[in-house]
């Protein structure tokens, strides 16, 4: 207080806490980790040479395109659409469309999703081969009107298409979306009830409040689980094999392992495939942060930036 | 179909009050949440172009009333004309059926809303944001939106702002983004629940300026408010509320001068000492 301007306090200049500790968790990680990479070089039953040969063959390849990417793509868009229509029926105020949205949520959380594609792939095909395309009960209005056509507009081969990719997109797709209404439901919830009723009382009617204002909103919070969601789905596709689909990365690589006896280098094989994609996953879900993070100040940015920055492939 | 109700429902609110219909009227209207009763029995007439301030203590209803009027909240009895259209309800021959949610957005147009926590959303920039309720529900095209948002953001003091987000914007400057775009629509009534109420003092007085000169301009207003420098100047009629009910109304320098009831002067004496501690805090170093 009765400092004179000479002798006031000037820049700080502080050394740092010590952290020893550091140190020593440094030279142990190094210890091991020099050790496990030793044993890469000098048990040759790694073989990753040939890991990596089994990596680039033509029907891993397909596997990792259809199964995998296109698998994940497939289930993910309609997970993500069928998830945020049920997490808006379950927030209706129409008590039968909340029934429902309630009744789906249930059912396809409660079975896994082996046992789903399982059934999709061999049970559904035996019960109904076919599937007709047109009026509910229209083949028995015909008959007893005894008209000619029975009203069938399109008929679907189950027995063939149960076993294709589509259909196991379309089962994981349904599985994801019962977990995905959950995340959007939260994330609905989250946005502030002053949002709505600020859009109603321009004028706007639900539909227009839910989609302008509140979604966008909601976006902020449902994007970093979805993303979570996205790259368990990248692993799940594995379970594709059980429809079955073997245009499918695991599929193909365990045949080979089990076929040339590399079995050790066809698992490095596919777990490295996983890790790229997974790990290009982060990169774009760095990006659809930051896009939905507009109008929230810069911390979820900065918050996010470290996993980008590791995730290149 | 609604044109003939609402000019059958016009007719009605002539003959009711006469040949001069009042904007808002509101007979006997009665709201409880959860069997709490906070609104027993309010009437209200509001004329074109005039500024009623609604006072009274926290709990006395008159933020829920405000919200009643453009169906924020729904009313369990008594019945608000807003020019001359039954709010929330057609009348078919005595019977009352409820208005369909497109129904119900299509009243509250013409009703323009501020809220105390300005509201505004986040994800959109100031221009954005006054222009969305045009583009969307009017179909106005964006470039005469845009025009017409610059316009009104320049009214409000904030031409310079049309990028900002609201996150970017003090209180001040954000309550009167959330001016502007309840404008926006070209409503014919403006309510005002506390707008300066979650503002820092120093940024109260450039809102204030904003709705003084809205009211000057002609603009009808309902403001929901504890600045009794506003409400003397401003309104042309004060209410003051208490419990639910209307204790006392009239001119501005009547019932604030001059209260009546001992409730109104109990607040009023508590809101003058509270001014002059604040005074005395301003004053201090």
């Amino acid at each position: 207080m009765t400092d004179t301007t000479t002798d006031r306090p000037g820049v700080i200049d502080a050394r740092p806490v010590r952290h020893p500790g550091r140190w020593v968790a440094l030279a142990v990680i190094l210890v091991l980790l020099g050790m496990l990479v030793s044993s890469f070089v000098t048990n040759e039953r790694w073989n990753f040479p040939k890991a990596f040969e089994i990596m680039q063959q033509t029907p891993v390849l397909e596997g990792l395109w259809k199964g995998t990417i296109i698998g994940t793509i497939g289930s993910m868009v309609i997970g993500i659409v069928g998830g945020i229509i049920i997490a808006v029926l379950r927030l209706s105020e129409n008590p039968v469309l909340r029934g429902v949205s309630f009744v789906y949520t249930w059912f396809f959380r409660g079975i896994p999703r082996l046992v789903l594609l399982a059934m999709i792939g061999s049970g559904i095909g035996f019960l109904y081969n076919r599937v007709d395309f047109g009026l509910p009960f229209g083949q028995q209005l015909a008959s007893f009107m005894g008209l000619s056509s029975d009203f069938t507009f399109f008929t679907l081969n189950v027995n063939q298409f149960s076993s294709t990719l589509i259909a196991g997109i379309i089962g994981l797709g349904l599985s994801e979306a019962a977990y995905m209404a959950e995340i959007a439901r939260a994330g609905i919830l989250s946005v502030d009830r002053g949002q709505g009723e600020a859009a109603a009382a321009l004028g706007m009617n639900r539909g227009q409040a839910m989609r302008r204002i509140v979604l966008p909103q909601a976006m902020r919070v449902i994007v970093p689980p979805t993303g979570n969601e996205t790259i368990a789905m990248v692993k799940d596709t594995s379970l594709l094999s059980a429809i079955p689909v073997i245009t499918e990365l695991f599929y193909q690589t365990s045949a080979i392992g089990n076929r040339t006896l590399l079995i050790m280098p066809a698992f490095v094989a596919v777990t490295a495939w996983y890790l790229i994609v997974g790990s290009v996953l982060m990169v774009g879900q760095y990006f659809l942060e930051k896009r939905f993070g507009r109008g929230f100040g810069t911390p979820s940015n900065k918050r996010f930036a470290r996993p980008a920055g590791a995730g290149g492939a | 179909m609604s044109e003939t109700t609402s000019a059958a429902s016009t007719a009605a609110a002539r003959t009711r009050t006469g040949e001069e219909q009042p904007l808002v009227h509101a007979v006997n209207v009665m709201k409880s949440f959860h069997g709490n009763e906070v609104l027993k029995g309010i009437d209200l007439d509001v004329h074109r172009g005039e500024v009623v301030c609604l006072l009274g203590p926290s709990g006395s209803g008159k933020t829920t009333f405000l919200r009643c009027i453009n169906q924020l909240e729904a009313i369990d009895g008594g019945r608000i004309w807003v020019d001359g259209d039954l709010v929330g309800y057609r009348d078919e021959g005595g019977h009352l059926h409820h208005l369909t949610d497109k129904q119900v957005a299509t009243q509250r147009r013409e009703i323009g809303m501020v809220f105390q926590r300005f509201n505004l959303f986040p994800h959109m920039t100031a221009l954005e944001n006054v222009m969305e309720a045009p583009v969307q529900v009017k179909g106005v095209g964006k470039k005469q939106a845009r025009a017409r948002g610059l316009e009104l953001l320049e009214q409000v003091g904030l031409a310079d702002k049309p990028n900002a987000y609201p996150a970017q914007l003090s209180g001040g400057q954000q309550q009167r983004v959330a001016i502007a775009r309840a404008l926006a629509m070209d409503p014919k009534l403006m309510l005002f629940d506390e707008p300066t109420s979650a503002l820092d003092p120093e940024l109260v007085g450039e809102v204030l300026r904003v709705m003084r000169e809205l009211a000057r301009q002609g603009m009808t207003m309902i403001v929901v408010t504890h600045e009794m420098g506003f409400a003397r100047d401003v309104a042309d009629h004060v209410v003051f509320m208490d419990g639910g009910v209307v204790v006392e109304e009239g001119k501005p320098k009547d019932v604030i001068r001059n209260p009546q009831h001992e409730r109104t002067k109990s607040f009023l004496a508590r809101m003058r000492t509270e001014d002059a501690e604040e005074a005395t805090d301003t004053q201090q170093p």
